[in-house]
């Protein structure tokens, strides 16, 4: 260990006590990753502040000694984007999770960052409201790493990501200066230059949001939910199509193939999914009941004429749970394939998803992987899932190329490489398939006025000149989790 | 690596983990620290790192196993299907075999398991003793003087009476027609400080019409020696079992932590006649309510809040039975108790060996029993009970075992 990161680490537990301030090599191994395990590197060392002036002081130790860090949530994101790519610090937010304030009347609350997605809702309940941006996480994500990541959801269709959700934020910036962005005039943004919005989806690049209001929305009348299975994906997709088309706005329209069904059925999340389709739609409709009543026959018209084989409707609060409960917990019934797990995330236009999927199978078999899908139809939003074994360097190798098929893909038929789970370090190397050097030039400079010396969460989203003339980082990356030795503590 | 590493059993159990963190919320020391490294994704990253050779010196990360409650509510949570109770005792067990833990206390927890609790005879002159010290007021001057730590003196339980501690042994047929047979099994701890518990679930059994054995050749479960790494003394005491209740077709437990130990027989022996005997175990509530209730409980009008012991709803996936049988009993009122499936921080032996999360988690819970409004919490393991009980002493609110309130009125 250098003699200035003993130092560090003196002044860092002094001021957070051994418990808050982890720097035991081995157990540091439990940071080594997020969501996303292809890429990995234990961190130097991990800090749990538990409130602004916390979070101060240890941004301006870190500053002073001129050590990276990065903040982190929950761990859930799916780009890599609370791994560190160098030897760094986390500051670690699990334990700032108090509800500050709530403001029934103007529908606002002030969170601190840590506080989990759905316990917010949970908090706001016996009010009538809820926050609407709800992942298929919401269980364990917080709103910090949801508004660094503008993170979406199934509801996202209907009532828009987290950046049409959140008011202001008291952000430290990398050097430790605590600054507030935008700011709630009731429940409208402040004015002036919108920063919120520039620091909502910067990935943890930009400083860390240590408090944050968001708006609050108010419970719908009612909510029905309707499962429609089909014979063929080419069906479950004309029917979403329909739907949208006929001027119906679901607040979420989801679709899951028969593999991520089959892993779903067999999982503590089973749902009672049907397992003879190919394809089900789950739809969700809210509003006055008068229309949301109307709007399911509509609905369940549309899915019959495209032959749908089974459609259940589920009013009750528990049916409608059961119905979701499968498709929140998809993802990780996916490890049931096997050992690993890679989601992927890109988008379409609507109109091009039957082809896009169809593309995507070819591309699955080209490389013989097994990929299933699961996808917010509405958004044209598309989650491959490729399950493997991680530690076959050559069937990871594989999965990669065919997630850097997809993408490209999904690109050439007007969409992009990311929907919601963010650049990350994952994509790197997929920036260059959307934007021009002097685009990422333009972002480069915007982000060096917050994050002027490249220290907070350093090698995420804007790949830096030479990597971006890299072939790649990806088989250097792959390399690394492959040799199990790591960096030796 | 070391070569020999991914050939650790619990090492293929890590690998169904693709850290989602999905069950994160459902982790009690995860809530209450906040670290990664006190979560199931963390723990179960470390143990397999552990196995793939990536951790040299294992005793640099067996505290964050040793904080561990067991409670299983990871496995309820998990979608991708872990099983962490095998990634936790084999994790636990290879540490042990690694780096066998020092320090006085250590040792004397080993040899009180291993001598004690594992032998019958020793564990009923142990608690003589403690009954002893208790009426010629011993245990008060231990107490004084400081020798037993002050949590855990208020968590030892009273030592009941000697006739309550007799071990209970032979056939009891049912007062009037027989609906079945079945067999009891009477446990260690739970014999000498439950043994009430263990006589009014006999009787309740029999007033149900249940024939019931008690075989005496049965023993302590083991699960306090796996879950302390001792593997071998728990394999040994759990084949003792498998033999004993050779001959009985439904085996019924009425303590929840020995019930999902013995489930778990087949992947801990690894034979047939184990997993044969796994199958044929049965909680009482559970196998109560797949055979319907014969006898009417007696009248009970209280509240009553129904608290999942973690072994039972996790371990066991049983939810529903107990709850359907305590509707039946006539003027009870169920309250609702959202966090019914939450640790309350017994978890064995735990509350002794980390008493201060412990104590937090105990006290959480007590405060959500509060809040429920009950004034009847009830509870199907002798672990939970104590400690529960310890957290809600001066609040006037019972603890007690669902078999208490199901017998009925001559019972
Ligand atoms: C099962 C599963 C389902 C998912 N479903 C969805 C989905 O439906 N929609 C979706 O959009 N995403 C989804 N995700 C991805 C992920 O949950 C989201 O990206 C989420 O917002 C990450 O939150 P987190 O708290 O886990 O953040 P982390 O993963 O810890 O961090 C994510 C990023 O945020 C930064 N960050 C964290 N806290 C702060 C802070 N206070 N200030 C500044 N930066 C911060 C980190 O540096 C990092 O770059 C899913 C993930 C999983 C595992
Ligand atoms: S829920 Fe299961 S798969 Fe997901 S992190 Fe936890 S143990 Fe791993
Ligand atoms: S058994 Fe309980 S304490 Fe241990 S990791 Fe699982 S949820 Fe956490």
């Amino acid at each position: 260990m250098l003699p200035s990161m003993e130092a560090l680490f003196g002044e860092l537990t002094r001021r957070f006590g051994p418990k808050r301030c982890l720097t035991q090599p081995e157990s540091l191994l439990a940071y080594e990753c997020d969501g996303f395990t292809i890429h990995r590197q234990r961190p130097l060392a991990v800090v749990l502040p538990e409130d602004t002036e916390e979070v101060v002081a240890a941004v301006r130790l870190l500053h002073a000694h001129r050590v990276a860090f990065l903040p982190r949530g929950a761990g859930t994101g799916l780009s890599g984007g609370a791994t560190p790519t160098e030897p760094l610090v986390i500051l670690d937010t699990a334990r700032m999770k108090r509800v500050l304030r709530v403001d029934p009347e103007e529908r606002i609350a002030t969170v601190q960052p840590g506080v989990v997605n759905l316990d917010l809702t949970r908090h706001v309940r016996a009010h009538g409201l809820h926050y609407a941006p709800d992942p298929s996480s919401q269980s364990v994500c917080t709103i910090g790493g949801n508004l660094a990541e503008n993170s979406g959801g199934p509801h996202c269709f209907k009532y828009g990501m987290t950046t049409d959700h959140v008011l202001g934020a008291k952000v430290v910036l990398p050097d430790g200066t605590l600054v507030e962005l935008g700011g709630p005039a009731g429940a409208r943004p402040c004015g002036g230059l919108d920063l919120t919005g520039l620091f909502c989806g910067s990935e943890g690049t930009f400083g860390i949001a240590t408090e944050i209001t968001v708006r609050l929305s108010p419970d719908p009348e009612s909510t029905v939910t309707l499962l429609a299975s089909f014979r063929s994906m080419r069906d479950a997709c004309g029917a979403c199509s329909d739907i949208v088309a006929a001027g119906l706005v679901p607040a979420a329209l989801e679709i899951l193939d028969k593999a991520t069904i089959g892993a779903i059925e067999a999982s503590v999340y089973r749902a009672g999914y049907p397992a003879d389709a190919a394809a089900v739609l789950l739809v969700e409709l809210d509003g006055p009941a008068a229309a949301t009543e109307a709007d399911a026959e509509e609905v369940l018209m549309l899915c019959r004429s495209r032959d749908a084989i089974a459609i259940e409707t589920a009013h009750s609060p528990e049916d409608r749970l059961r119905l979701w409960k499968g498709r929140k917990g998809a993802f990780g019934a996916m490890g049931r394939l096997s050992t690993d797990l890679y989601v992927l995330d890109g988008v379409v236009p609507r109109t091009r998803l039957i082809d896009t999927l169809e593309t995507i199978t070819a591309i699955g078999a080209k490389y013989r992987v097994t990929l299933t899908n699961v996808f917010h139809a509405g958004d044209g939003n598309l989650h491959p899932n490729i399950a493997y074994d991680g530690r076959d360097a050559e069937e990871t190798q594989r999965v990669v190329a065919a997630g850097m098929e997809i993408l490209r893909t999904c690109v050439a038929a007007g969409g992009s490489i990311t929907g919601e789970h963010g650049i990350g370090s994952e994509k790197l190397d997929h920036v260059a398939l959307m934007f021009t050097a002097e685009d990422l030039e333009v972002m480069e400079r915007v982000r060096s006025v917050f994050n002027p010396d490249g220290r907070c969460n350093p090698g995420k989203v804007l790949p830096t000149r030479n990597s971006c003339a890299e072939v790649g980082r990806w088989p250097e990356m792959v390399a690394r989790v492959l040799d199990p030795g790591g960096p030796s503590p | 690596m070391t070569e020999a590493g991914p050939e650790l059993p619990f090492y293929r159990d890590t690998l169904g983990c693709v850290h989602c963190g999905l069950c994160l919320p459902a982790c009690p020391t995860y809530q209450e620290l906040g670290d990664e490294t006190e979560s199931p994704r963390g723990r179960i990253l470390l143990s397999r790192a552990l196995a793939e050779g990536r951790i040299a010196d294992g005793a640099r990360i067996a505290s964050h196993f040793d904080r561990c409650l067991g409670c299983l509510a990871c496995e309820s949570a998990c979608p991708s299907g872990v099983r962490y109770r095998h990634v936790l005792e084999g994790t636990r067990a290879e540490l042990n075999q690694r780096a066998p833990e020092r320090g006085v206390r250590a040792r004397l927890r080993k040899l009180l398991l291993s001598q004690v609790v594992a032998r019958p005879r020793r564990l009923r002159w142990a608690f003589a003793a403690l009954g002893l010290a208790e009426r010629t007021g011993l245990r008060r001057l231990a107490q004084r003087l400081g020798l037993i730590p002050q949590l855990t003196e208020r968590l030892l339980p009273a030592v009941p009476p000697r006739q309550q501690r007799l071990p209970l042994v032979g056939a009891f047929p049912p007062p009037g027609v027989t609906r079945g047979r079945v067999a009891l099994f009477t446990g260690c701890v739970m014999e000498q400080a439950f043994g009430e518990i263990n006589r009014k679930t006999l009787a309740l059994l029999q007033a149900n019409g249940f024939h019931v054995d008690v075989v005496t050749d049965q023993g302590c479960c083991g699960a306090l020696h796996l879950h302390d790494g001792q593997l071998e003394l728990a394999r040994r005491l759990a084949q003792r079992n498998v033999d004993a209740f050779r001959g009985a077709d439904v085996i019924v437990t009425n303590s929840a932590g020995c019930g999902a130990a013995l489930r778990d027989y087949g992947h801990l022996l690894g034979s047939a006649v184990a997993a044969d005997f796994a199958g044929r175990c049965r909680d009482v509530c559970e196998f109560l309510a797949e055979q319907g209730l014969s006898a009417t409980p007696a009248p009970f009008p209280h509240r009553v809040a129904y608290d999942d012991p973690c072994h039972l709803c996790h371990g066991q996936g049983v939810r529903t039975p107990p709850r359907a049988l305590l509707r039946t009993v006539p003027g009870i009122q169920l309250v609702d108790h959202p966090s019914a499936e939450t640790c309350c921080g017994s978890a064995g032996i735990y509350n002794l060996l980390q008493p201060e999360l412990a104590s937090a988690i105990g006290a959480d819970k007590a405060g959500q029993l509060r809040a429920t409004g009950a004034e009847v919490v009830i509870t199907g393991n002798p672990g939970c009970i104590m400690q529960i009980r310890a957290h809600l002493s001066g609040t006037g609110m019972r603890v007690l075992h669902p078999v208490e309130v199901l017998l009925p009125e001559s019972g």
